[in-house]
């Protein structure tokens, strides 16, 4: 059976040539319907979006060729560099606290239990939508009858406006994200801290040392390759905040919620400046390409920690 | 069409569920107290808004500021199901509170089913046919382009949407659900990338033995290569449903018409068009309810593998 095997597989090496030719064909085929959406769908728009962005262009005319007249105007925009720096500020506390408190939950679980069903729980909120998160909190934070303003009255204090308020609606806003992303980043990081042998935990018991010596000797250490791959993930996903803002604040009160995806949906479908709008994508883009540069190499780095 | 053997031997297992027999308890401690209270908080602050969405969507809009502080019902009610599923009378909602504006539930709800079955097989499917291709066939390119796809992953959607609806445009193509499907039915580069992880691990050994029994490569795929991956495809297929069912921004861009409306985009319209003054949150709260049921029901069926497939892109 063996040998027939290999026999058979030397023969398979004398035709190489035509079977190679005969793979090459099912290959393209096989890729053929994803290559057609990739092409479409992906790498068209992309190059499209970044000729718009050097054209004067409002949908009804044909685009018509501005140079660099959206750059210069972007770089003059107040409101395009106040979106920036909200959303940066979004980014900044969302990511925090997100992968503090994912870290905390991750390990708890990892260390108290085995229950898929609590694993489950934790998770249910990533199931439901960004809208229906939205609208849920939008209630939940209501200034008059939201449950969150009537606990903060029985502990004495006065009632917050958490959508309303120029300096609450962005932290109010990366919590409600926090919350329903949580327990995804909570199990990604779960399944990092399975990787790690239990041996070792068991070792560093023996020889004394506590569950917060351990934690930090031990896994954290070995758990960065994992983090790091966790940030890429949730740094990137959270550039892209755009269905909250939509559906509670729409860049208010003033500009203080006006995320750049919401600018950019702004200035594309509310004045219909297209030119401009795929201006400022380009500009984001980049961003986020510098940004996943920048922790690809962190990444790259952190690989060693753990073979 | 069976002259295939099935390599059941070769066939990879689910893993096996992480039993380790119980040790002796560990005594109990402080810290150990501490740290069951903190996850009990973290579990307690997960569960409290379904059950005040619950409690809001059974409440009568009409009274419902009597008690904000009541975790019960206000003036228990199913009017807001009802107004939700279209089966109240106008006045009865408007007695409740409700705007009487219609929501034609049904229609959404169909839309949602369709859009999303529809870009899960096509996403599915397809990925799976260029996940295969890039695991385990050898051609001129493939890392190039492999590479191109995953750098996809990187293109924020923001900037490949205004092209795409001036393309959908462009193509007549806007309230239809061939709009709405069309960006997301032939790949995603995660699901692509997804699967090509699990392909490269299989057994090469299995490939060989159909080939030598004259399988080309579409049978392989077909009748070998998928039956065996049934669990990747089936957490995939869960997550790709719910992304979809999910999804916002594109569906609110090009499919604004009542016919093709999805319900993520009815509910924020039903939002929009509750007065600022005295919205009905009851009603928004059952229909939350609502569009949210279909994903809870998958994640019923479906946790564990869902659980498990996230550590599985987490590993990996």
């Amino acid at each position: 059976m063996a040998s027939a095997a290999r026999a058979e597989k030397a023969a398979a090496r004398e035709r190489a040539p035509r079977r190679q030719a005969k793979e090459t064909r099912a290959a393209l085929i096989f890729v053929a319907p994803a290559m057609l959406g990739f092409l479409v769908f992906f790498a068209w728009p992309t190059l499209r979006g970044l000729y718009l962005s050097f054209t004067d262009y409002d949908l009804l005319t044909p685009a018509s060729f501005s140079g660099l007249d959206n750059y210069t105007r972007l770089v003059k925009d107040e409101v395009f560099w106040n979106s920036l720096w909200v959303t940066l500020q979004y980014v900044f506390i969302n990511i925090g606290v997100q992968t503090f408190a994912a870290l905390l939950l991750a390990v708890l679980i990892h260390r108290l239990t085995r229950s898929v069903v609590i694993r489950g729980i934790i998770l249910l909120p990533y199931l439901i939508s960004n809208v229906v998160v939205a609208l849920l909190w939008y209630w939940m934070a209501d200034y008059n009858l939201g449950i969150i303003n009537e606990m903060l009255s029985w502990v004495g204090f006065d009632p917050v406006a958490f959508f309303g308020d120029e300096d609450w609606a962005i932290p109010t806003i990366a919590m409600v994200n926090v919350w329903r992303h949580l327990g995804y980043t909570a199990l990604l990081i779960f399944a990092g801290l399975q990787t790690i042998n239990r041996d070792v935990y068991e070792a560093a018991a023996v020889d004394g040392a506590g569950e917060v010596r351990i934690f930090f000797r031990i896994t954290l250490p070995l758990l960065r390759p994992v983090m790091a791959l966790v940030l890429v993930l949730t740094v990137i996903g959270s550039w892209q905040i755009f269905d909250t803002v939509a559906v509670t604040t729409q860049g208010g009160p003033v500009d203080a919620t006006r995320v750049v995806q919401y600018y950019i949906f702004d200035q594309a479908f509310n004045r219909f400046d297209f030119g401009y709008a795929s201006a400022i994508s380009v500009v984001l883009f980049l961003i986020l390409a510098g940004v996943a540069l920048v922790q690809l190499k962190m990444l790259r780095a952190g690989e060693s920690d753990q073979s | 069409m069976q002259a295939v053997a099935r390599p059941s031997a070769a066939q990879p297992s689910p893993p096996a569920p992480e039993r380790r027999p119980r040790g002796p308890r560990r005594p109990f401690s402080v810290g150990r107290l501490l740290a069951w209270v903190a996850l009990f908080l973290m579990i307690v602050i997960t569960l409290a808004p379904f059950l005040w969405m619950l409690r809001t969507a059974l409440s009568n809009n009409r009274v419902l500021f009597t008690e904000p502080g009541s975790w019960l019902p206000v003036d228990f009610t199913t009017g807001p199901f009802e107004r939700v599923l279209g089966s109240a009378s106008t006045e009865d909602a408007q007695a409740e509170g409700g705007s009487g504006a219609s929501m034609r539930f049904w229609t959404y709800l169909r839309n949602s089913v369709i859009v999303s079955t529809a870009i899960t097989l096509g996403q599915v499917l397809f990925s799976a046919m260029a996940a295969y291709a890039f695991a385990r066939l050898r051609w001129p390119g493939r890392n190039v382009v492999f590479f191109a796809f995953i750098t996809a992953l990187m293109v924020p959607p923001v900037f490949t949407m205004l092209p795409n609806f001036v393309l959908i445009k462009n193509l007549g193509l806007l309230n239809t659900y061939p709009g709405i499907i069309a960006p997301f039915f032939f790949m995603t580069p995660f699901a692509v990338f997804f699967l090509r992880q699990f392909f490269l691990g299989i057994s090469r050994e299995v490939e060989e033995a159909a080939m030598i029994d004259g399988a080309g490569y579409f049978r392989i795929f077909f009748r070998i290569i998928l039956p065996m991956s049934s669990a990747p495809i089936a957490t995939l297929s869960v997550l790709t449903f719910i992304n979809a069912w999910n999804e916002y921004f594109w569906p609110q861009l090009v499919g604004q018409e009542e016919s093709v409306r999805v319900l993520t985009v009815a509910l924020s319209a039903f939002h929009s068009s509750t007065p600022q003054t005295g919205p009905d949150w009851a009603g928004l709260m059952a229909a939350t309810l609502v569009a949210a049921v279909p994903t809870m029901l998958l994640f019923l069926a479906f946790g564990r593998k869902i659980v498990n497939s996230i550590q599985f892109t987490g590993v990996k």
